[in-house]
């Protein structure tokens, strides 16, 4: 009995020795919210505390709809997300949030065809008509006639979505809603949607083993996850008129031709672009910050860590397959960092 | 005194302790639908009982119907109790009754240990092995011949209920097969031995056997296997195809209620969304209940018959 006594004394000493440290230690930002960029962000977090021992993060991928509800109830210091919040969702906030961009993201259609190598060309009005159900076979006419060098066999399309709630899915749907009427009419854009037709997997992972497991598939998947597991991807016909490759430059492209019209609170969609290279299915991600900052400390060195994200963090971007901030956001992005303040005064 | 009235301090104070142990469990219970009743409100006022019979999940128009998750979760169980129970029975009866020493420890070894892995890794050789299989092998040739029975329309996915049925009848296997197990050793080896001994077969002592003594047991672990069907998730959301409609097909694919309320609940945003997913999971655990209540019913009924009988 004494022997347990004296190991539980022992286990108590070191918790306090433990607890007593932590009281002298790194300052911890807390955040949640997306999962798209979570490689990323763990990659910039480890870095960046790597060269600024004095700060820590600690972030929960819970959903982009769990980091705005995150940060609507103030339980962390920042939120993250692949949708920006809407208007609603705005009022219901304490205080006035930033949309901070931090990358780029693209989702690409890819398919699984015998005999049809990469770069099928579609177009938004294909690639609706497929995903409404309409065009039903590989070898309609529709699609034939944007790829006369292929013999397209005469199969069934197998649609392939997701099945989780996804921001992947808000920027797919968010593309066919703006480029196809009948799209808007019927379905719409949002992290879910009433699919017409298809089947839905679990992920990236299960959108991608459907295509891949089922002949005469198409699903849509980021471009890291189409990069990493080499699948076929389409070509898209763009807002120019020109059929582009999805390409970490073809989505920075894109965030390049909206940049003059930027708004002033980055809450702007990417789907679309303007600009002969752009990749037409591309978004922003964002971090959301309180202009107003509680903690002066905290409030500091979450500036200085999007100081840096937004410098030396998009040098990183093309390792981890995500798309640096086109040169003309960055500064903009700069700018609105200087409203992020502690009792009126900025903490830039 | 206290030793004399059969109670001293520590009996009592261990009997509270126990009942207090006792109580917590329903109070989570309690709590538990509480909580799940007061967070779908919302989805309750908006809907109503319409909410059961309508067949729409539309999260952009904020329009939502339980139909296609209630009909696929049952679709899928009962299939998987129809698949699962004769295998399960017909195993246990071979362990017990005829394989040679040593196959009867490898083989109960073996089917018990596939309550051991978990059900992602069901869900991964889902996708990888046994959706392919099903495709191509059963599915495509059936569609072929038989496509004009409604039950097995095309065109072929894949993913379907058939999938999420017959990968729900493998993982639920070994719960009935142990049950089942445990029920025949309960047999009185006299009783076998005097089915023998008047001159009946192996074929007839069984017949009896199981007539006489075991089909509330074995009932009572199709339930045990049913319960675990009804509430599978990840497995199961990873082959049924995810699609909410409901379809008399079985090569179509579906949609379960654990899967949706999986699938969904992360990202919904809007809060009559929110409100129905949690909807959803009060009618899965209502029905959860349904089925254990009838079960137990069920049983005290067959239990007194059997008894009576002998």
């Amino acid at each position: 009995m004494k022997k347990i006594y004296g190991v539980l004394a022992g286990v108590l000493a070191m918790l306090a020795a433990v607890s007593f440290a932590s009281a002298a230690d790194p300052l911890t930002i807390n955040g949640a919210g997306a999962t798209f960029p979570y490689p990323l962000y763990s990659k910039w977090f480890y870095d960046y505390s790597n060269a600024n021992p004095g700060v820590r993060f600690n972030y929960q991928s819970i959903g982009s709809g769990g980091g705005i509800k995150q940060i609507t109830a103030g339980t962390v210091d920042f939120g993250a997300t692949d949708a920006p919040m809407t208007e609603d969702g705005m009022k219901k906030l304490p205080g006035s949030i930033l949309h901070i961009p931090t990358a780029l993201g693209a989702v690409v259609p890819v398919y699984n065809l015998d005999g049809v190598p990469a770069g099928l060309k579609l177009t938004s009005d294909v690639l609706a008509g497929i995903y409404l159900g309409k065009i039903t076979r590989w070898n309609d006419p529709k699609i034939s006639e944007l790829n006369k060098t292929v013999t397209m066999p005469n199969a069934d399309i197998v649609v392939a979505h997701r099945s989780d709630g996804s921001g992947t899915t808000d920027i797919f749907t968010n593309y066919l809603t703006t480029v196809n009427t009948e799209w808007r009419a019927k379905v719409g854009r949002g992290p879910s949607v009433n699919w017409p037709v298809g089947i839905g997997g679990k992920g990236n992972e299960g959108v991608a083993g459907v295509v891949k497991q089922t002949p005469g598939a198409v699903g849509y998947v980021e471009l890291a996850y189409a990069k990493q597991n080499k699948m076929k991807v389409a070509l898209l016909r763009n807002k120019e008129g020109h059929f582009v490759a999805p390409t970490l430059e073809a989505t920075s492209a894109a965030a390049a031709g909206m940049a003059k019209s930027m708004p002033e609170d980055f809450r702007v969609s990417l789907v679309d672009a303007p600009g002969k290279e752009s990749w037409p299915i591309s978004g922003l991600t964002w971090i959301l910050v309180y202009k107003d900052q509680k903690d002066e400390a905290r409030g500091k060195a979450m500036v200085q860590f999007l100081k840096w994200a937004i410098r030396d963090g998009q040098k990183m971007m093309a390792a981890l397959d995500y798309a640096p901030l086109p040169k003309a956001v960055v500064e903009k992005v700069d700018k609105a960092l200087k409203q992020i303040s502690f009792k009126g005064k900025s903490l830039y | 005194m206290a030793a004399r009235s059969g109670k001293n301090s520590r009996d009592l104070a261990f009997e509270k302790a126990s009942a207090f142990f006792a109580f917590l469990v329903l109070f989570l219970a309690v709590l538990l639908f509480a909580v799940l009743l007061r967070e779908s409100i919302p989805a309750l006022r908006k809907f109503g009982a319409a909410f059961l019979v309508t067949g729409t999940w539309d999260p952009v128009l904020e329009k939502f119907g339980a139909l296609p998750f209630i009909y696929g979760t049952l679709v899928s169980s009962f299939l998987a109790i129809l698949i699962a129970v004769p295998l399960s029975v017909g195993a246990a009866i071979f362990i017990d009754e005829f394989a040679p020493k040593w196959l009867k420890t490898p083989v109960s070894f073996l089917a018990e240990l596939l309550a051991a892995i978990p059900s992602v890794i069901y869900g991964l050789w889902g996708i990888f092995v046994l959706v392919p299989v099903l495709r191509d092998g059963v599915m495509k040739p059936v569609t072929k011949y038989l496509g004009w029975i409604p039950f097995f329309k095309g065109p072929v996915y894949g993913p379907s209920m058939l999938a999420a049925g017959v990968l729900l009848s493998i993982m639920i296997v070994p719960f009935i097969l142990s049950v089942s197990r445990e029920v025949l050793a309960t047999v009185p080896q006299r009783q076998k031995e005097a089915v023998l001994s008047l001159g009946g077969t192996r074929w007839e002592m069984l017949r009896i056997v199981i007539g006489q003594h075991c089909i509330p047991g074995i009932f009572g672990a199709t339930i045990i296997g049913l319960g675990r069907a009804l509430g599978e998730t990840m497995a199961v959301t990873m082959v049924i195809g995810n699609r909410p409609e409901a379809l008399l097909s079985l090569f179509q694919p579906g949609y379960s209620m654990a899967a949706v309320i999986a699938n969904e609940f992360t990202e919904a945003v809007g809060d009559v969304h929110l409100s129905s997913l949690v909807l959803i999971g009060l009618i899965l655990f209502a029905m959860t209940f349904a089925v254990n209540l009838a079960a137990k019913w069920i049983l005290t009924k067959m239990v007194a018959r059997a008894s009576r009988g002998i």
